[in-house]
């Protein structure tokens, strides 16, 4: 990497005067007197909306709801239980991205915590990482606990046809891959959320499944989408696009990523993940319940690194932490400020919440960048 | 490090070598280690006496006392390692509060089966970091822990300073509403090498520690600016940190502008890569002034004629608000609140 490569793939969208012209067209294109609810499906998009303070500078009637897609968010208690029952083995390393150490799991244990009490636990950047680990340490088992929607798919399946390659026998996964087309659906078939007019759409997931993975969707819900990167240029004008579709009447899926989004995605990651991944009847959503055919599991071919296999695992049932509205809050209907331990008992440095972890979390989004005053020190 | 001046044994094999137990233990291995390596570096006269402790007479002035553990892996990064790092971290402590360093301490826990030729290169960084920072290392101690048992090496070092002047007064808890807040150079350049290193990132030019002692600096800005209120480095937990730490101290609130951070691009790049603020990582030859406004043009130009502070910029204002918050005005006009970091730095997923 170049370091002039964040002047032209991250700077100009990012450029002040356009950002200017952006914003006075939304406001041109805002009805008086109507409102526009817009859905930021990705935790990215959380992220950029915040860290900009994008919500300041858009008109009173446009209004950016948060959607559920944080992959540490949505994974239910009961998914990080079985990880916590793993680590707790000692022939086991458990491997994952370093978001999910943080994520509170019944009684508010973490991975974290795990490793203080001696689990070998370990963070690592990429799923390759973990292959390497097995390699390396033949008289130990190392699980990496694969988590994330379709844009890390495609690398937890890289992983597992390497560890296949590599003949090694110590190596699994514990998958909590999810998938966007589905939750999409239960948000705008009325989980429980607020009436949305449109959909500010996925940008990384879009990479791999392409656009036209959407089209059904907006159609059947009559519910306009706009594809759109995670910059806040990107979100800007996918809110001027979805406002524009709103006041035509119109419900299409658009792509404001057009440089790194296309109709078809990436059809070699697609066929890599279909090769060796299946849909699960059923999979467990925090906030969203079970959804039909929404979660992925290793084919049976595959089953040998499928670690739910290997070690015997059932999903137990988990607990939510007493009083947390992550739920609400993962599919909209509930503003983070809005939880009664947001900012008390629920900080960053002491999430009591999956929401208030991650970066990409919209309450701990909404903490780190709040305008509101600051609750007294703890 | 209690040696006496006489060489134990035969010369350390610096090429095959490794630390041992025994380098411990307080017999002929740990004598011939601390003669050979750590008295012959940093040799000085209070060193020289050979006791149990350097007795020295303190000059006139007060004096400060600071102390900082390094534990940092690599141990060598671009632009340095733990040596020269353990030196820069103290006297820079020292710096803020206007001393100048006189002496340090030297506590080093080693790993069995560390190289000695690696030791003997860390050592004869932290001996040049010292020489430039114009400090000397006068007293030490070394312990050795079995293997499984550390990073290598950890360094303790404590340092003695001398504040001449009897009217300076840095304190935190100075920041007056209005304010003007400075930073003396680039953000983020220590902790992204670092990390860089860590996880195996090439960046094209690579990106270098800013480790450096400041005492240079911080004499040139007070000279100019006598009025300065306070400063600080901001290490850990970045600018974002130390500037929390200062409005809690001071009972006020700050403002800054995110077009006014200076960001090497590489640093951008990273940051932007790795999902991390540059606001949040660590620097460790930097520093946060803030002067009264009216004398931040003078701070300013100081600043930038000294060559550690070329790149100093102004990026904001202290407010008089109750809530002691820091915000940050973003390059296209929205604000947000910049916080301290929830705990350690991690990579976001997607």
């Amino acid at each position: 990497m170049s370091g002039d490569a964040t002047d032209r793939f991250v700077a100009p969208f990012r450029d002040p005067e356009l950002g200017r012209r952006l914003l006075g067209a939304i406001a041109r294109a805002a009805r008086p007197g109507r409102t526009y609810a817009l859905m930021e499906f990705c935790g990215g998009h959380t992220h950029a909306i915040a860290r900009h303070g994008l919500p300041d500078l858009l008109p009173a009637g446009v209004r950016l709801i948060h959607g559920p897609g944080c992959p540490v968010c949505v994974l239910p208690v009961g998914r990080l239980d079985m990880a916590l029952a793993l680590a707790a083995r000692p022939e086991v390393i458990l491997t994952t991205y370093g978001d999910l150490l943080r994520i509170p799991a019944s009684g508010g244990d973490t991975l974290f915590k795990a490793r203080s009490r001696g689990a070998d636990v370990r963070m690592v950047t990429s799923s390759l990482d973990a292959v390497a680990l097995a390699a390396a340490q033949p008289d130990r088992q190392v699980v990496f606990m694969a988590i994330g929607f379709e844009t890390t798919t495609p690398p937890t399946a890289v992983a597992v046809k390497q560890a296949e390659e590599r003949g090694l026998d110590n190596f699994s996964i514990l998958s909590n891959h999810v998938l966007t087309p589905p939750a999409i659906d239960a948000i705008l078939g009325g989980s429980g959320a607020p009436r949305l007019d449109g959909i500010i759409g996925p940008a990384h997931v879009s990479t791999v499944i392409g656009w036209g993975a959407y089209q059904d969707l907006a159609a059947r819900h009559q519910t306009p989408m706009v594809i759109a990167g995670f910059e806040p240029l990107d979100v800007l004008q996918a809110v001027h696009d979805l406002i524009g579709q709103v006041n035509a009447g119109r419900a299409e899926v658009g792509n404001q990523y057009a440089r790194a989004v296309s109709r078809d995605g990436n059809p070699a990651a697609c066929a890599l993940v279909e090769a060796l991944f299946e849909p699960r009847p059923d999979f467990a959503w925090r906030g969203l319940g079970r959804l039909p055919r929404s979660g992925l599991k290793l084919r049976p071919a595959y089953a040998r690194f499928d670690a739910e296999a290997r070690f015997e695992l059932t999903e137990p049932e988990g607990r939510e932490p007493p009083g947390c509205a992550c739920g609400e809050v993962l599919k909209g209907a509930t503003e983070p400020a809005d939880c009664p331990l947001f900012a008390t008992r629920c900080r960053p440095e002491s999430p009591v919440g999956a929401c208030m972890v991650s970066a990409e979390g919209a309450c701990a989004a909404a903490h780190g960048h709040r305008r509101a005053p600051a609750a007294a020190p703890a | 490090m209690a040696a006496t001046m006489t060489p134990h044994g035969p010369p350390l094999d610096l090429t095959h070598g490794r630390v041992e137990m025994s380098h411990g233990a307080g017999g002929r291995a740990m004598a011939q280690l601390i003669d050979q390596l750590f008295a012959a570096a940093f040799a000085n006269p209070l060193l020289a006496q050979g006791n149990d402790q350097a007795v020295f007479t303190p000059p006139p002035g007060r004096l400060a006392l600071a102390t900082d553990t390094y534990v940092i892996r690599p141990r060598r990064f671009p632009g340095g390692d733990i040596g020269s790092l353990a030196v820069h971290g103290t006297v820079n402590d020292l710096a803020m509060g206007g001393a100048e360093p006189l002496y340090l301490t030297a506590g080093f826990v080693l790993e069995e089966g560390l190289p000695l030729g690696e030791l003997a290169a860390i050592v004869k960084s932290m001996a040049a970091a010292a020489s430039a920072a114009g400090v000397a290392i006068v007293t030490g101690d070394t312990k050795v822990v079995e293997h499984g048992h550390g990073d290598g090496v950890y360094i303790n070092t404590a340092g003695l300073g001398v504040i001449r002047d009897p009217g300076l007064d840095l304190s935190g808890a100075n920041a007056r509403p209005g304010d003007a807040v400075l930073v003396s150079g680039t953000l983020g350049d220590h902790g992204m090498a670092v990390m860089a290193e860590r996880e195996g990132l090439a960046f094209d030019p690579p990106l270098l520690s800013d480790s450096a002692p400041l005492g240079g600096l911080v004499a040139a800005l007070l000279a100019a600016v006598p009025e300065t209120r306070t400063l600080r480095d901001p290490t850990r937990g970045g600018l974002a940190a130390t500037l929390n730490e200062l409005a809690a101290q001071s009972g006020v609130g700050m403002v800054l502008e995110e077009a006014a951070l200076p960001i090497r691009p590489g640093v951008r790049g990273a940051c932007e890569l790795l999902g991390i603020e540059p606001v949040n990582v660590a620097n460790e030859g930097k520093l946060v002034a803030i002067v009264p406004a009216a004398r931040a043009e003078a701070a300013l130009a100081a600043l930038k004629a000294h060559p550690l502070g070329r790149e100093a910029a102004l990026i904001g204002h202290v407010t008089d608000d109750a809530a002691r918050r820091v915000e940050m005005v973003t390059t296209l006009g929205g604000r947000r609140v910049i916080d301290w970091l929830a705990g350690e730095q991690l990579p976001r997923i997607c």
